[in-house]
């Protein structure tokens, strides 16, 4: 006759490496890898802190990939000892881990014990479903979502860039989004401001946006800001964000939104488009250049024509605006290699794309200075833009 | 010889072209090569003074050459040269 699960268990348990709770609470401190190994409802009611979230139902397929060096040593947790010591009998003895401890008496015990415990932030069963497809990627997972929930973007235009964008960053789950722009949807906006449709001829962009964003998820806030940024207001608007996407259509704002952006301390993703080019990249203040030290004077007129001069091919900002949204998600969740200190030049009619280096510059008028070195009286306080945009040359 | 690869701004100076190919010993040489073969060019690229306009940005390869050695920097057969002027797009 077969032993029973509670003998096999037994056996198991005398095989394995077992751990005491207070001895988990120092590792932690030492940085070990400690895992979950409950169900989902049991981990979203509390569990230890630092702790990551594996549950026994896809230990296999997914331990690897958030323990991939199977020397480190792992300490897995229940809610009593069994889950886990079973689970710890599979890395062991199927999977090859070479350093694997079960906790004893697992989360209850540890609770008993009065030790810290960190409940996750709710994310309900309708947003795991949402957003399913993140929750399974390890760059990004609950805690990457929760930061993408909680994140607040500013998008400068619901334009040519500033549609795609906001359609993919509210998909997303990017919890407040941002957008400034005092126009009303155009007929000739929709070959390519693809935020907007036909029946909303007439009406404001930033309305016509929150309905786009409002039917896709209804877990985004909106906030409209139906106005020309300028030096008055810009200093009352940027700070309540974390991110700034700029897919603004003229230069002297550019410098406005460059030089507060930097004293602010505020990420701009930045994307410029013409015909069938485009150029992107990412300003992180003091960790890479700013605006003003790729581009520290503006060109002449007649070396800036306009899209509505020139004509530009639908789908361009509809890449360019997707890749800012894709560097946007990049920063919020802090994975990959943002375009800090690179400027991206696509050119859509060859299918290339070319990156060349953008440095800091030393002498750069606004970046070589600490913001702090800025007194209140300077800030918001900026040189007239429109002279100086207008006046070069 | 090098290659240099057009902004949209310029191509309708040098013939529509996005690449052209220069002859030069450094990227001034060969910047004002271009500027003989099209005039067009000239005056956007360069100043009165003969500097490179400031609004202008020119690479070698991927490295700005005014941290390299400004229209001084020598240039090879397998290099490209990437003029940059600022793009600022929109519908007015």
């Amino acid at each position: 006759m077969s032993p029973s699960g509670a003998e096999v268990l037994r056996q198991i348990k005398d095989r394995i490496e077992e751990v005491d709770p207070a001895t988990v609470r120092e590792q932690l401190e030492s940085g070990a890898l400690v895992v979950d190994v409950r169900q989902d409802e049991e981990w979203a009611t509390g569990h230890i802190p630092g702790a990551r979230h594996v549950p026994k139902s896809h230990l296999e397929s997914r331990i690897e990939g958030v323990a991939p060096d199977k020397s480190q040593r792992v300490v897995l947790y229940c809610a009593s000892g069994q889950r886990s010591a079973w689970a710890a009998r599979t890395l062991i003895e199927d999977l090859g881990y070479e350093s694997v401890e079960s906790m004893t008496g697992g989360f209850t015990l540890w609770k008993d014990r009065g030790y810290q415990v960190e409940v996750p932030r709710f994310m309900s069963a309708e947003q795991r479903d949402r957003y399913s497809r993140h929750l399974l990627l390890n760059e990004v997972g609950i805690e990457g979502q929760q930061k993408l929930l909680d994140a607040k973007v500013l998008l400068l235009g619901a334009g040519g860039l500033g549609s795609p964008a906001a359609l993919y960053l509210a998909a997303a789950g990017v919890g407040t989004i941002g957008i400034v722009d005092d126009d009303t949807v155009d007929l000739s906006n929709l070959q390519r401001q693809v935020i907007h449709n036909s029946e909303r001829v007439g009406v404001a962009k930033v309305d016509s946006a929150e309905a786009t964003i409002n039917a896709l998820n209804p877990d985004v806030k909106v906030e409209k800001h139906k106005l020309r940024l300028g030096p008055d207001n810009i200093m009352d608007i940027l700070p309540n964000y974390d991110i700034v996407v700029d897919g603004l259509d003229n230069f002297p704002t550019r410098y406005l939104v460059n030089d507060a952006s930097v004293r602010l301390r505020i990420p701009v993703v930045s994307a410029a488009i013409l015909g069938f080019d485009g150029q992107l990249s990412v300003f992180k203040p003091y960790e890479g250049p700013c605006y003003r030290c790729l581009f520290p004077v503006p060109p002449p007129a007649e070396l800036a024509p306009s899209c509505g001069a020139n004509g530009v091919i639908g789908v361009l900002p509809g890449t360019m605006g997707l890749l800012q949204a894709t560097e946007v998600i990049k920063l919020i969740l802090d994975i990959g290699n943002p375009l800090i200190g690179r400027l991206l030049m696509y050119d859509a009619l060859a299918a290339t794309a070319t990156e060349v280096k953008v440095r800091r510059d030393p002498h750069c008028a606004i970046c070589s200075r600490d913001p702090d070195e800025i007194s209140d009286d300077e800030l918001g306080v900026f040189p007239d833009y429109e002279a100086f945009c207008a006046g070069v040359h | 010889m090098a290659t240099i690869r057009i902004p949209p701004v310029l191509r309708p100076a040098v013939g529509g072209e996005r690449e052209i190919n220069a002859d030069g010993e450094n990227v001034g040489d060969i910047l004002r090569a271009m500027a003989v073969d099209h005039p067009g060019t000239e005056s956007q690229l360069f100043g009165a003074d003969g500097d490179l306009n400031r609004y202008v940005n020119v690479y070698l390869n991927d490295e700005d050459v005014r941290v390299l050695d400004g229209l001084d920097t020598a240039v090879g057969t397998a290099d490209t040269l990437v003029i940059l002027p600022a793009m600022a797009g929109g519908a007015r």
